[in-house]
């Protein structure tokens, strides 16, 4: 089975955080730089409250344990316990969750790829649009919290889209994750309120860093590359 | 009060039906205006639960239940097993918040007037005092990790009060056969987000200021008469 553990993880996450405590990072844009698209506020309390609170709880439960001073990717996956979710899971999971996800947003962002990432997503889906039909139906049908994904699947070298419940992330299922899009309620309540679809259009339409998606390919395929 | 929950027999276009019909679901009203709970809960908050998110669950119940119709009808059972979690979600959704309007009450009309009779004695002779049952029923509702529901349930067989929570829209008993609903509280984010952002525990503390307990009394007399 294709590891996607240890080296190929911390090269695709930008957090090869090894210190003593797991910190908040910042979106790398400030906190008003996707309006009208995405909202300050939104940022304010998302990042500023929700990513933040992830980060301290994690912390707080993690201080002399096992778990403290190893890079946050081994914490996921040692705390998801192949599904049965130890309590850390969660913060843990999260915080990478939603570094990925400000990461995966820029200003003046959206429209369609190009480069091998385009050529990739129309021989995997046929098209451009149908990519973007089977991502937009994945996170308006993920019930309750979670999120949805564009992931490489190594073993098959196939792109595939997911999605997944409350903070499970595709680190836990050996897929190397592309693109997120959080659908919590409190990803879009307070600038759609309960129109999940008008969020995943407009962040389709406006917020996709398609270069970061793009780079994690070329990390992801390098990993693999490694690893063979 | 039966005209309040209404079932309405669908309007027999599909003929494939046959003469069954189909019994779907409509919006049923609230017996407050969508201010009446304020401060403990925003008008703005009541009008998008009730009109858009439980108008959502109704919705894609009955769709649900109509495809479900018809696949039980050709006896295609792959589709009807593959429509449960669609039922489970909706149907779940719907049965839980017509619960949920009748656990609320406006202060004028009795809310958060605390538990008498039968139910009060019994909340303080399993939990020790009502405030140490908010209390639990609080920190298990903050604790619910995504979305889901935090219950005060009774089993009617062993006639014993619980504090349960569920997972997204699962009903209560999902949790255990015997388990009645007699105050459920909806923790997902849309019911407070709006009023009270990441701070789900003052939600939480400030909803008992609108807890219909005379209700409750009335739900758990007929489990424990």
């Amino acid at each position: 089975m294709a590891s996607t553990q240890g080296f190929s993880l911390s090269a695709l996450s930008s957090n090869e955080n090894v210190a003593v405590k797991i910190e908040l990072k910042p979106p790398p844009y400030p906190l008003d730089a996707l309006e009208p698209h995405m909202s300050r506020k939104t940022l304010e309390f998302h990042w500023g409250k929700h990513h933040r609170s992830y980060v301290d709880n994690l912390n707080k439960q993690i201080v002399g344990t096992e778990l403290h001073g190893k890079t946050l990717e081994a914490i996921i996956v040692d705390t998801y316990n192949k599904g049965d979710l130890h309590p850390s899971f969660n913060n843990a999971a999260q915080v990478w969750n939603h570094d990925f996800f400000w990461e995966s947003m820029k200003p003046g962002g959206g429209g369609v790829p190009n480069g091998e990432l385009l050529e990739l997503i129309k021989r995997d889906f046929g098209s451009f649009e149908e990519f973007e039909k089977e991502f937009k139906t994945a996170a308006a049908t993920q019930f309750g919290s979670g999120w949805a994904w564009l992931v490489y699947k190594a073993q098959d070298n196939k792109l595939l889209v997911i999605k997944t419940p409350n903070a499970v992330n595709p680190l836990v299922l050996d897929y190397y994750p592309l693109l997120t899009v959080d659908v919590w309620e409190h990803a879009y309540y307070l600038d759609f309120q309960n129109r999940r679809p008008d969020y995943l259009s407009v962040f389709m339409e406006n917020l996709v860093s398609w270069e970061a998606v793009s780079s994690r390919l070329q990390l992801a395929k390098k990993a693999q590359a490694a690893q063979n | 009060m039966a005209l309040r929950t209404l079932i309405t027999r669908k309007s027999p276009i599909s003929t494939h039906l046959g003469f069954r019909g189909l019994q779907t679901f409509s919006l049923p009203d609230l017996p407050y205006d969508y201010g009446a709970l304020e401060p403990a809960i925003s008008g703005e908050i009541m009008q998008l639960h009730h009109q858009k998110h439980h108008q959502a669950y109704i919705t894609n119940y009955n769709k649900a239940l109509e495809q479900l119709d018809s696949a039980i009808s050709k006896g295609d059972a792959s589709t009807v097993v593959k429509l449960q979690s669609a039922i489970k979600f909706n149907g779940g959704g719907h049965v839980n918040h017509s619960i949920f309007w009748k656990n609320l009450a406006p202060v004028p009309e009795g809310g958060g007037e605390p538990p008498k009779a039968s139910l009060g004695s019994a909340i303080d002779n399993h939990f020790g005092s009502l405030e140490a049952l908010i209390q639990k029923m609080n920190a298990e509702g903050a604790a619910l990790q995504g979305s889901g529901w935090v219950w005060l349930a009774v089993d009617k067989e062993l006639k014993r009060l619980v504090v349960e929570t569920t997972a997204n829209q699962d009903p209560l008993v999902t949790k255990g056969p015997s388990l009645v609903p007699v105050i459920g509280i909806d923790v997902w984010e849309h019911a407070y987000y709006l009023q009270y952002k990441n701070v789900r525990p003052d939600y939480l503390k400030n909803i008992w200021k609108v807890i219909n307990w005379k209700y409750a009394g009335e739900v758990y007399d007929k489990e424990c008469p």
